[in-house]
């Protein structure tokens, strides 16, 4: 019964504080009484209802009411706002309305809240994610979270951010921040920035939000991009860390321990955006991912390609740094060399790590260990240093 | 002559609650009244905590917005009257007594010729 | 609702009277199309900072002391106040009229007006 209880709550929690904050007009009412009917459902289930959300849906309600009407210091417009949704039109049984999620989704990432208040929000509100585990996620004390997440609802409430989702002329400049949260969470995960390599219980719930919003919008292809994205790295996950936590690069990668289903998945999603042909940054990305899973070597001209079309999209250094790699692969390490050397990305350890692989291949050794060292010092995470560690020492 | 009466609040002080709020809200009623009886009340308002600001701009051609107030400065405004008086010893008088009913620095500032109404 | 649309200027940038010129018909354009709307409250420029005074009362003592409240190169050089439904609509005007005054626009909610 726990088991299935803590399932049901990661599974629906998001969505009934959507569909609450909806009914009551406030999300800390939402929370509230979102957080009391399951509390309810722990002492009441003896089994699992037929529909979950549902009820804890009713019951939330039910409780919000009580409580506003007990406490009559709550202001009045909350209350308004509950006896505005109690018409007869409203049915009494509501379950999860899946249209919420996506109002919660774009209220969470407007663009007026800063971008650690939106990740936190959305990591809280629809990831059901505790506070403590948001903090040790991005590394900040949990008090930052909190006051974070406490001023975000409050402008939320008191700026009216209105709780709806976007117009379709509007959705340029407003599904970028949503679709860069779930990839900052996901990526934050994957290549945590600072101590061990990998947290897989972000990338996860990344998934499954991108996974949501894929199913709620299902004709833009940029939001199919990010799923293929995230699905391609995630499927190679398993094979990116060695038995000790260390990193294992791509072409050192068992291959064995991909995850084929979500490969499969990935490949055919982009398949998909390809054949619609609106391409956008998030595609193009799962596209060279695609190219990266395909067959038992990558097509590193493929890539390249890829990455000059990205490139155009974002021209920012990063993009051009990993574009470096595939130009190593097609037209050697001297060219490549060249690109790298242009770029300036202060503090960025991959920039030096990428420099230090060309030198090596180039024979020139003593560059090389500089270049490796440099990189040493700037790495965050344990694995990352470690790997570029023993390729130092191996200079040796 | 247009002026702006600006109250200065210190946000970093949390407002006052219950008994000591509705005394400070009723002082302000009464500069409120006494300003629209002598007629030269033209605008007043209360404004939400600096937190809630937004503010937009035009970088590289692109609209950007970053979260909170343009000045990150313990005093912020609070909120303001537009008042229409005969000179600038007349709108110091409001401001008084607006500093006194609010308890908070008032900034008198003078509207340029095209925002005199 | 309300918002206070904040005009802030940089002190640094000097515009020509020709360039002053073209932005007063670019912000008179935005007056005009909020007063259609119906969404126009209030609008005005500011004199210059320096030209402030500001009065403190303290236990029944009052002071005057010229100049602004805070030095900062940047200032309030005017600002709309418009009704609008939520903050998406405010932040639409907003663009307008940072486009219009190429100088950012701060908004932010009353919380009531007299």
């Amino acid at each position: 019964m726990p088991t299935d209880l803590a399932s049901v709550y990661r599974a629906e929690y998001g969505r009934c504080v959507a569909t609450l904050t909806r009914l009551l007009g406030d999300i800390s009412l939402a929370e509230e009484a979102v957080q009391d009917a399951f509390t309810i459902a722990v002492q009441k289930w003896a089994e699992l209802p037929p529909n979950p959300g549902a009820w804890i849906v009713t019951t939330a309600r039910n409780r919000a009411i009580d409580r506003i009407r007990r406490e009559s210091t709550r202001e009045a417009r909350h209350v308004q706002a509950l006896l505005l949704h109690r018409g007869d039109d409203e049915p009494e049984e509501v379950g999860p309305v899946r249209d919420d999620q996506l109002r919660l989704i774009f209220t969470c990432c407007h663009p007026s809240l800063s971008p650690l208040a939106q990740t936190a929000l959305t990591l809280r509100l629809l990831g059901g994610l505790e506070v403590p585990q948001i903090a040790r996620a991005y590394l900040v004390p949990e008090a930052t979270i909190s006051q974070r997440i406490v001023r975000a609802k409050k402008k939320i409430r008191d700026a009216r951010i209105p709780y709806r989702v976007p117009t379709e002329a509007e959705l340029p400049a407003r599904l970028p921040p949503v679709l860069t949260v779930l990839y900052l969470i996901f990526n934050e995960g994957y290549t945590a920035s600072r101590g061990e390599l990998v947290r897989a219980d972000l990338c996860r719930e990344a998934l499954r939000l991108a996974r949501e919003l894929a199913s709620l919008m299902p004709d833009e292809p940029e939001v199919l991009g990010l799923l293929a994205l995230l699905l391609l790295s995630e499927a190679r996950r398993p094979a990116r860390v060695g038995p000790s936590g260390e990193l294992v690069t791509l072409a050192e990668q068992d291959r064995s321990l991909w995850d084929r289903a979500m490969i499969a998945e990935g490949h055919a999603i982009v398949r998909e955006c390809l054949r619609r042909n609106r391409p956008g940054p998030y595609q193009i990305q799962a596209a060279i991912n695609a190219v990266h899973t395909d067959g038992p070597t990558t097509d590193w001209r493929q890539v390249l390609a890829l990455y000059d079309q990205l490139l155009q999209f974002t021209p920012t250094p990063i993009v051009a740094l990993n574009r470096a790699v595939a130009v190593a692969e097609v037209h050697g390490p001297e060219a490549a060399l060249a690109v790298v050397e242009e770029l300036e990305l202060p503090g960025y350890h991959l920039l030096p790590a990428t420099k230090a692989e060309l030198l090596v291949r180039l024979g020139r050794v003593d560059a090389a260990r500089a270049a490796y060292a440099e990189a040493v010092a700037l790495a965050g995470n344990d694995a990352e240093r470690a790997f570029l560690q023993k390729r130092l020492a191996e200079l040796s | 002559m247009r002026f702006m009466l600006a109250v200065q609040n210190d946000w970093s002080v949390p407002l006052p609650t219950g008994a000591e709020w509705d005394e400070s809200v009723a002082r302000v009623e009464v500069v409120n009244d006494d300003m629209r009886a002598q007629g030269v009340w033209v605008f007043g308002g209360g404004l939400t905590d600096p937190d809630t600001a937004t503010v937009v701009r035009i970088e590289s051609g692109a609209v950007t917005m970053t979260d909170g107030p343009f000045i990150e400065t313990k005093e912020q405004l609070g909120g303001f009257w537009v008042i229409d008086v005969a000179d600038r010893a007349e709108a110091l008088e409001w401001a008084r007594r607006c500093a006194e009913a609010c308890a908070a620095p008032i900034e008198v500032r003078s509207f340029d010729e095209l925002s005199q109404g | 609702m309300n918002y206070l649309l904040s005009v802030i200027n940089d002190e640094s940038v000097q515009l020509s009277d020709a360039e002053f010129q073209e932005m007063l018909a670019r912000t008179g354009a935005i007056n005009d199309e909020m007063k259609e709307q119906g969404v126009w409250v209030f609008a005005g420029g500011l004199r210059p900072p320096e030209t402030a005074t500001v009065v403190r009362a303290r236990d029944g003592a009052v002071t005057t002391t010229d100049g602004p409240f805070v030095e900062t190169k940047e200032h309030l050089a005017g600002f709309w106040v418009i009704e609008v439904a939520d903050l998406d609509a405010a932040l639409a005007w907003a663009e307008k009229a940072t486009t219009a005054c190429r100088a950012p626009i701060e908004v932010r909610p009353f919380d009531g007006l007299a």
